[in-house]
């Protein structure tokens, strides 16, 4: 044992009081004696003694004052998109968050209940999660969907482990082009399972992958990582079906407010990166993942799910349901450890949808293509770069500039705008750049001349 | 007036859904035009033909999520004892640092040169979990407690691989939380399960003979501490001695961690790798049901396996958490402020299992906890859990002449009971916790731990006065003489809630799962 024992203290460990721990003296006092022992120590006999009231080497207690004095110090240390103009996607994305959703989501019976273990004291959790569901089957046109996984890349892996579940394959095929993060991600969960994963190379435009029939899916994002939208994806579905795969669409939640959903396309799981929807980059997290499948595997589905059923009275009301897939009944052999569903996010994302309607998530869809497309061509002007358009892309493309992407980079900072993500490590010398509906055209504007100055 | 329809805001009337509210032509937020020029639309064939999304006023939407909160019971309206779930108070200014735009506005994929404010609060965390549970690392990757486990036992299975170590059998004890047989099973172990012995201790001859007999395949033994019988494994130190005797990893469940932060530290017990909930000891709201974070903490020889990334500094930062005041033994003045030549940076972890998520966990989580820890600081922590076990022994106190308790002796920062008494006069656990209701408080959490009859596990927290446990005592003892003289007014619960019970099985016989 390395750490220091100190004397058991008498008194009170906090002799003023604290907003947190609201027993005082006298409280203490009367319920020890209802407990019927001298000391609160004597609760703690169980704890071998020579364990017993560590040392902890962390700073003393801030009052609220003196915390926020000091987080907003550290916030300050952060260059973000609230002052930066960010031309920075790759996964996660600068959007606008209408202002109904914060005050809504953060009253505090939606954030500090638990999950909905009571339905009859839990009916607005219940509602906002069918709704929810309902929501996701109508963006990417699926049967059903769970309530939410913990992020897009989480939600791909799972479905590719339930592809194993459904087909009784042991092998995964992924297409190069999803997200390398969750990729690893996959092949994480995949070594878990003792699951062989194949990287599969993109095929050209007009050509389709080539599985075998151990594969128990093909997994691709359309619009895949460097933002491109396939023309082809209808015939990779067909390909995976052909092998008696799954086809797995990894889809972008705004695209869907103008692409065509991969319902269209042969998809029978479509999983997604729910952040987009109206939830803070928060650097990196809390996300939701969307998860969406056709009816039949409903039963192999991980994650929570929300029926409508009716009370004793007749009245309508929801319940979780389905609940002999998950680990708390079934325990070794459920579909999923998950236990969670992100709900407080996945209610940021219904609410974000039920705000905008079709009519503005279609905006949305149309304000970032335009706006990547017009950035796009005004690099295409600049000497020293060229933009990528082999295929049709939605709100980010690669740029080959001359220049390092880092030096690039380095010098924007210096002019307050955030680049766009260095992919050199992937494709020699290129930066991958986005836009949405936030960029201003007096920004893109300053984006390039920025950059023509930084190739000069 | 046969038609007549009551005000939104009767709460005997259901909430329609957003699609039933929905009208076209209606819109809640509208989205500016374009200010550059049209681009050449994309190929027919690649556009959506309709989009089916609810159309609503912004009234509308208001009111629709203001009046289904009011359907909800929470910590903030009312007391939620639900046992193992440390439904505590979420104080209001962890939001309020959430919010902050320098945190709330930081992407993901910037360099790290731009972040570094948000980079010293995860190293900041990473620190001090590792300090508070006596371990030597922290990784706070991981995206919820589930998936900690996943992460936790991954390290493990790695740690013996890159020994050339085949081993395949995780035990856990059968009172376990059903995640924990579910993670084993999705990093590809088996699972044997041990039973505990009459008064809540695990069996030690149980655990010997499951050594013996599966011998050098047992990769580590997942163990929950307190229990989920609200307990503290008196002999958990022998335990620990046992399963590294046998070449297998102690893998703590830290659950329920509330109970000992500042009492004991795990790492010291002889746990290996250990998960932490920050929704439940550090106080991360639950949010209905996430987010959550599950950060792991292990020990020396588990470090280079951690999850990626994992957030180091480039300075010699170790020094400023020796003491500042020349003693040695202190701590340091403040984890907030870092000397300004420290830089911190991702890196994964040289043998890293890999990533667990897009990024690098849930930063709003890891933001609030790193919060939360710095308003308590170490007397604070150590009161908490203090209060934590005192309230549960004081509930424990009062209500033991009215139901059983499953284990007699002192209790942790839960106490669990069984039902058996009451299901014997007419009303079982389900009703007791519905009953509960009526009286204006959340149920506890029931038929959990399974190995238990009619289990009901009662946490109160910390967060709660002297008062408010009595209130909660009173109608307890009131409902177990309900229980006696008129169980169906128990059996019928709750009469006073938004809806009368539900109709479970049909929901999952014909699933209704979207309007």
């Amino acid at each position: 044992m390395t750490t220091e024992t100190r004397p058991v203290e008498a008194r009170p460990l906090v002799t003023e009081p604290h907003p947190y721990i609201p027993l005082t003296p006298d409280d203490r006092a009367a319920m020890l004696a209802t407990i019927g022992v001298a000391s609160t120590d004597d609760l703690f006999t169980d704890i071998p003694a020579a364990y017993r009231n560590p040392s902890i080497n962390i700073p003393d207690a801030l009052t609220e004052l003196e915390l926020l004095d000091e987080m907003r110090t550290l916030a300050a240390r952060n260059r973000t998109g609230s002052d930066y103009a960010c031309f920075l996607g790759a996964g996660a994305y600068h959007h606008f968050r209408p202002s109904l959703i914060d005050p809504l989501v953060m009253r505090g019976e939606f954030l500090t209940s638990y999950t909905p273990y009571q339905p009859e004291v839990s009916q607005g959790t219940l509602q906002t999660i069918f709704e929810f569901q309902s929501l996701v089957c109508e963006l990417t046109g699926m049967d059903v969907a769970n309530a939410g996984m913990y992020d897009g890349a989480s939600a791909l892996a799972e479905a590719c482990l339930m592809a194993c579940a459904v087909t009784g394959r042991r092998r995964i095929a992924v297409s190069e082009r999803v997200h390398p993060n969750w990729l690893a991600v996959v092949q994480g969960y995949a070594h878990g399972r003792d699951i062989g994963v194949d990287m599969m190379p993109h095929p050209a435009p007009g050509a389709t992958f080539v599985l075998s029939d151990e594969h128990a899916c093909l997994a691709v994002a359309q619009p895949d990582f460097y933002g491109r939208m396939s023309l082809d994806a209808a015939s990779w579905g067909e390909a995976a079906h052909a092998a008696g795969a799954l086809f797995l669409v990894a889809a972008e939640p705004i695209s869907l407010g103008m692409y065509r959903p991969p319902s269209e396309y042969g998809a029978d799981i479509v999983v997604a990166e729910g952040q987009s929807l109206g939830v803070s980059l928060s650097y990196g997290g809390p996300y939701v993942g969307l998860f969406a499948c056709r009816n039949d595997y409903i039963r192999q589905m991980p994650g929570r799910i929300v029926g409508r059923t009716a009370d004793l009275e007749g009245r309508t009301g929801y319940v979780l349901t389905l609940q002999t897939r998950e680990q708390h009944i079934r325990r070794e052999r459920a579909t999923s450890n998950i236990c969670t569903s992100q709900q407080l996010i996945a209610l940021s994302a219904s609410m974000y949808l039920a705000a905008l309607g079709p009519r503005g998530l279609r905006r949305v869809a149309e304000l970032c293509y335009e706006k990547a497309h017009y950035l796009a061509d005004r690099i295409d002007e600049l000497a020293g770069f060229r933009v990528e358009r082999d295929e049709p892309f939605f709100h980010e493309f690669v740029v080959r500039p001359q220049k390092p992407p880092s030096e690039i980079n380095r010098a924007l900072i210096e002019r307050r705008i955030i680049g766009g993500l260095d992919v050199s490590d992937a494709i020699h010398n290129r930066m991958l750049l986005c836009a949405t509906e936030l960029n201003t055209r007096v920004e893109i504007d300053a984006l390039v001349e920025a950059l023509a100055e930084v190739s000069r | 007036m046969t038609n007549l329809q009551s005000s939104t805001f009767n709460l005997q009337q259901p909430e329609p859904t957003l699609d039933a509210r929905s009208h076209a032509g209606r819109i809640a937020v509208a989205m500016p035009h374009s200010d550059v020029p049209g681009a050449e639309a994309p190929p027919a064939e690649l556009l959506r033909r309709d989009l089916r999304l609810p159309e609503l006023s912004q009234l509308d939407v208001v009111r629709h999520y203001t009046r289904l909160s009011q359907l909800n019971w929470s910590i903030d309206t009312h007391m939620y004892p639900l046992g193992s779930c440390t439904m505590k108070l979420n104080p209001k200014v962890n939001d309020a640092i959430a919010a902050m735009p320098g945190f709330a506005d930081a992407h993901p994929m910037q360099p790290a040169a731009d972040v570094q404010g948000a980079l010293a609060v995860v190293y900041g965390l990473q620190r001090t979990l590792a300090e508070i549970t006596g371990m030597a690392e922290t990784s706070l990757a991981p995206l919820a407690g589930a998936q900690g486990e996943l992460a936790g036992v991954l390290v493990i299975k790695a740690y013996l691989e890159s020994r050339g170590e085949k081993r395949t059998t995780i035990l856990v004890p059968d009172s376990a939380h059903g995640t924990n047989p579910a993670t084993a099973s999705m990093a590809g172990f088996d699972v044997v399960a041990v039973k505990p012995q009459p008064d809540g201790d695990m069996d030690l001859d149980a655990l010997r003979v499951a050594l013996e007999e599966h011998g050098p395949t047992v990769a580590a033994l997942m163990i929950t501490l307190p229990s989920t019988l609200g307990l503290f494994d008196r002999n958990i130190v022998q335990i620990a001695e046992m399963v590294h005797a046998h070449g297998a990893q102690m893998y703590g469940d830290g659950a329920n961690l509330n109970a000992m932060v500042g009492q004991v530290k795990p790492g010291d017990l002889g746990f290996d790798v250990m998960h932490i909930n920050l929704h439940k000891t550090f106080s991360q709201p639950h949010g209905g049901g996430g987010p959550g974070a599950g950060p792991i903490v292990v020990k020396e020889h588990l470090i280079p396996f951690l999850p990626s990334p994992h957030v180091v500094v480039d300075a010699d930062e170790d020094e400023r958490w020796k003491m500042e005041d020349g003693s040695g033994s202190g701590r340091p003045s403040s984890i907030i402020h870092p000397p300004s030549s420290a830089t911190y940076r991702l890196h994964d972890p040289e043998r890293t299992i890999g990533r667990l998520g897009a990024f690098h966990g849930n930063f709003g989580v890891l933001l609030r906890a790193y919060a939360y820890i710095s308003s308590l600081g170490p007397d604070g922590l150590r009161a908490m859990s203090e209060a934590a076990v005192l309230n549960a022994n004081y509930v424990q106190a009062r209500l033991r002449g009215a139901y059983d308790l499953a284990h007699d002796r002192t209790c942790m920062h839960e106490v669990l009971f069984s039902g058996r008494k009451q299901k014997a006069q007419g009303a079982k656990t389900l009703d007791i916790a519905k009953r509960m209701i009526d009286y204006g408080y959340h149920p506890p959490t029931i038929y959990f731990p399974l190995v238990v009859e009619e289990a009901l596990m009662i946490e109160p927290t910390e967060s709660e006065t002297k008062e408010t446990l009595d209130a909660f005592c009173e109608a307890m003892l009131q409902i177990a003489a309900e229980a006696e003289t008129q169980p169906e007014l128990l059996r019928e619960a709750p009469h006073n809630a938004p809806l009368r019970r539900l109709d479970e099985a049909t929901a999952a016989r014909k699933p209704v799962l979207r309007w």
